[in-house]
């Protein structure tokens, strides 16, 4: 049975393109973790196109429960004075579980976190350049032996979503975009879904 | 629970078009992973708030002391869900090149004049009916370099948040009659033409002010699950 025709066609994705860095990425946008939280990791990696080159023109967001597993989010990620306009970015206390970093020229990324409650991964959205619409990952700071989609995938596959834990707190994640050791890109169900109104 | 996935329903374009040359290295070749786990952390989404956004950051010919060059217009439309629901409370950021199609961007170097009065970057949160609004310049077009004589169209750029992670949504925004269309690869992903037809915004005189600005009307449609649709469609 094929599911309902919806109401509402989606607008189609397109490319952030190349020149999106004046405008998205906005001060400390990876520094998710409240200033000086001794419980603070570092996630970082390079992300890189199918001839193993840096990409340097690609975002990377990152979404999270807090260390207690809330996942209401908080505002305040990208505060701006009232009076100046001007973008002064995170206050260092609230968590508000959203980072959002640029790479830079040679493709790497950073964001300084709190480990996520209740699961073992962060979640990852990319955009690039030449990505005509952007891509989902999970970085696993744990590899937890139960974890349905770890354990869907075989051993190589699998082995692109855990992050290596280099030192301590520090993991690195390295996002492939094609070719040799490719990160597994996720999807979601979409759509209103069968039985919808 | 059959699911619509976005490489199923041909909503949103293949990464993987080869006229658009960058996109030769960048599209990963295995396929995606779908996620089914109701209790994925993808189903629930950041929060903004009025915190996050300044009062002028919607009015991107007031962000300078002077007046831009170009032809002022306003954009204004709702964002919605696949169900037609307002996604209220939520960021939309938008960022364009000035009237002469050159971005406040080092990296940019087509020799069209920078405009010392615009930037070209605004920001606001949808309202209880999920309408935002955006004063600023009409773009102009410009070329690049993807192929010979290859020009962009006038476009502004989008980025949405809804109420799930996985309903981001970065896309463009074209101007309606635009003779730039059929020669444009990343307007041409979007392969099926009704698709192709939701990214130009229509001209609405009802929103154009008089001795000020031009309107026009775009409505954006977030794709993917919120949480909510994901529990319902378990339960019919």
């Amino acid at each position: 049975m094929s599911p309902p025709e919806p109401s509402y066609a989606p607008t189609p994705s397109q490319t952030v393109g190349p020149f999106y860095g004046y405008a998205l990425p906005f001060p400390r946008g990876g520094d998710v973790a409240p200033d000086g939280d001794p419980e603070t990791i570092t996630l970082h990696g390079y992300v890189l196109d199918g001839e193993g080159r840096p990409v340097p023109d690609a975002l990377i967001e990152t979404w999270q429960p807090g260390p207690d597993g809330s996942r209401v989010g908080v505002p305040g990620s990208l505060r701006h004075d009232p009076v100046t306009g001007r973008s002064f970015g995170r206050d260092g206390v609230a968590f508000t579980g959203f980072g959002r970093v640029p790479t830079d020229a040679d493709g790497h990324w950073a964001v300084r976190t709190l480990p996520p409650g209740g699961v073992s991964y962060i979640s990852l959205a990319v955009f690039a350049r030449g990505l005509l619409h952007h891509l989902y990952t999970r970085a696993y700071v744990v590899d937890e032996p139960g974890d349905a989609l770890l354990g869907s995938l075989d051993a190589e596959r699998r082995a692109t979503l855990v992050a290596r834990s280099e030192a301590p707190r520090t993991y690195r994640f390295d996002i492939r975009l094609q070719g040799d050791g490719e990160t597994v890109f996720l999807e979601f169900p979409s759509g209103p879904g069968p039985g919808s109104a | 629970m059959t699911t619509l996935t976005d490489t199923a329903s041909g909503y949103h374009p293949p990464r993987d078009h080869p006229p658009y040359r960058s996109s030769r290295l960048r599209h990963p070749k295995q396929p995606l992973i779908p996620v089914r786990d109701p209790e994925a952390v993808e189903l629930s989404g950041p929060a903004f708030g009025v915190t996050d956004v300044a009062a002028l950051d919607h009015d991107l010919t007031r962000q300078h002391p002077g007046e831009p060059l170009g032809e002022r217009i306003t954009v204004s439309g709702r964002v919605l869900d696949r169900r037609g629901r307002p996604v209220r409370g939520q960021l939309v950021e938008v960022w364009q090149a000035n009237a002469s199609g050159r971005y406040a961007h080092q990296l940019d170097r087509h020799p069209a004049p920078l405009d010392p009065n615009f930037t070209g970057f605004g920001r606001c949160l949808t309202d209880d009916d999920g309408a935002y609004s955006f004063t600023t310049i009409k773009p102009g077009a410009y070329p690049w370099r993807n192929h010979t004589n290859a020009w962009r169209p006038a476009h502004i750029h989008f980025s949405l948040f809804g109420t799930a992670f996985a309903q981001r949504l970065v896309t463009q925004m074209y101007f309606p009659g635009d003779p730039l269309f059929p020669y444009d690869p990343i307007l041409r992903s979007v392969s099926d033409e009704s698709a192709r037809q939701r990214l130009v915004c229509a001209y609405d005189h009802d929103l154009s002010v008089p001795e000020w600005s031009l309107g026009h009307r775009w409505d954006i449609v977030l794709d993917g699950p919120s949480a909510t649709l994901f529990e319902e469609g378990g339960d019919h």
